[in-house]
């Protein structure tokens, strides 16, 4: 008995969507990364369920992995950038940070 | 049972079942349960020190530099179990006459020694360092000269001896 | 059975991750990622990468939310002090967002049912010939990063080590 193929990538495409949506409604930098790494965990998902049928190589899975290290890496400088902007504007709204060069 | 999930797949479905479980007991429980909070009820400690302010503090950005260097060691150690299993595999060795095993250990030094260099330069340059507030002189002169301190110290020295 | 922990984790993932798109408050939102790593964790351990399920339970539930939690914690500051100052985030273009989200959503799900993979001829074939995964991935896995995929996995240091340099150099208040 196997997992439909369909429904793994329908829960990443609703995954994916939230994150979009998270991405695009919240005004607060923590909780944007949050929906970026929802978006990631959607693309992993659809590699790991694509992978099953390559049992010789493991594409898809060694590359999930190196997806994982990329958004560690990712989330560290980022909230390295926000500790930066936050010491700037005293803020972490998105909305008020809209000045360059301030 | 689905022969595709490993025996390993299996186990780790069930802690993760566990810890969701509780979870779920838990949230069932906030809704069931009344919910009559009062004054006492709140309060942190029931009986000893009132607390004052706020939990909601804001922590110190220093802390972040620390839990930074351990998420990305925390990463790099993730790559070094699927090389464990591998690397001392008699049947791989015999293949390639004993060049398997030199070949992957060179890899992962490497591999360490790469991020390894990156905590020295972190270290070398002092990021590391725990910025303490500097104790402040101050040129306020006591009337008691340090002598008597000192005498105060010794006679206390005799008594112990 | 297995379609039954499929169907169940599948539940916790989309009830907790619309719970993160509803709730206000970032810590609330915070441990709703907490839950929707571990049900995608669990999906992993069900499509057969069982290293994968437990990297993803160590670095993202064990590394990229604690870095999260910190960045609530280091750029919060409680208004006036008062006990009830949780942080709180606020939303703006949830029309337009709402919308976009739905119609990819709506996309999405048009082109995954017309694209029909499953029966594509590589995965027919993979079926047929029974080459599924059946047992630990992880010895096949370390053979291939260390064969394979020596390159990108010697980048992959490289990255980290940019990674450590630049977010320290960034954070720390010395430079």
């Amino acid at each position: 008995m196997q997992i439909p193929l369909e429904n793994i990538l329908i829960l990443s495409a609703f995954l994916f969507c939230i994150g979009l949506m998270i991405m695009i409604t919240k005004r607060n930098i923590v909780v944007v990364l949050m929906g970026i790494e929802l978006i990631l965990n959607a693309a992993n998902l659809n590699l790991v369920a694509f992978s099953q049928y390559d049992a010789e190589k493991l594409q898809g899975q060694v590359f999930a992995l190196f997806v994982m290290v990329v958004a560690a890496a990712e989330a560290a400088v980022g909230l390295a950038i926000l500790l930066l902007v936050y010491r700037h504007f005293k803020t972490a709204n998105l909305d008020q940070i809209s000045k360059m060069k301030g | 049972m689905n022969p595709q999930i490993s025996a390993f797949g299996m186990a780790f479905l069930f802690i993760l079942g566990g810890i969701v479980l509780v979870l779920l007991g838990l949230a069932v429980a906030s809704l069931l349960r009344p919910h009559r909070p009062n004054v006492e009820k709140l309060a942190a400690y029931e009986c000893g020190e009132e607390a004052l302010g706020s939990v909601w503090g804001q922590f110190n950005g220093r802390y972040y530099v620390i839990a930074l260097i351990f998420v990305l060691f925390e990463v790099e150690l993730v790559f070094l179990f699927p090389w464990a299993t591998v690397f001392g595999q008699k049947e791989l060795i015999e293949i390639t006459e004993g060049r398997w095993g030199w070949f992957s250990l060179v890899e992962v030094w490497l591999f360490i020694g790469i991020l390894v260099l990156g905590l020295a330069y972190i270290w070398a340059k002092g990021h590391l360092e725990w910025l303490k507030p500097q104790p402040q002189d101050t040129d306020y002169q006591s009337k008691i000269p340090a002598k008597a301190y000192e005498r105060i110290n010794r006679t206390y020295q005799k008594n112990k001896t | 059975m297995v379609l039954l922990l499929f169907y169940f984790f599948c539940f916790l993932i989309v009830v907790s991750a619309f719970l993160m798109l509803l709730t206000r408050h970032i810590l609330y939102a915070a441990f709703l990622l907490l839950l929707t790593f571990l049900g995608i964790a669990a999906l992993y351990a069900l499509v057969g990468a069982d290293f994968l399920a437990v990297s993803q339970v160590v670095i993202y539930v064990g590394g990229v939310l604690v870095l999260l939690l910190f960045g609530i914690m280091l750029t919060h500051q409680p208004v006036g002090g008062q006990p009830s100052a949780a942080p709180q985030t606020e939303s703006r273009n949830l029309w337009w967002g709402a919308l976009t989200g739905i119609g990819f959503f709506a996309l999405l799900a048009q082109v995954i049912y017309k694209a029909d993979f499953t029966s594509k001829a590589w995965i027919v074939s993979a079926e047929s010939q029974k080459r599924l995964l059946n047992n630990s991935s992880i010895p096949h896995l370390g053979a291939n990063l260390m064969t394979h995929y020596l390159l990108p996995f010697e980048i992959i240091a490289i990255l980290l080590l940019v990674a450590l340099v630049g977010a320290t150099l960034l954070a720390s208040r010395k430079s």
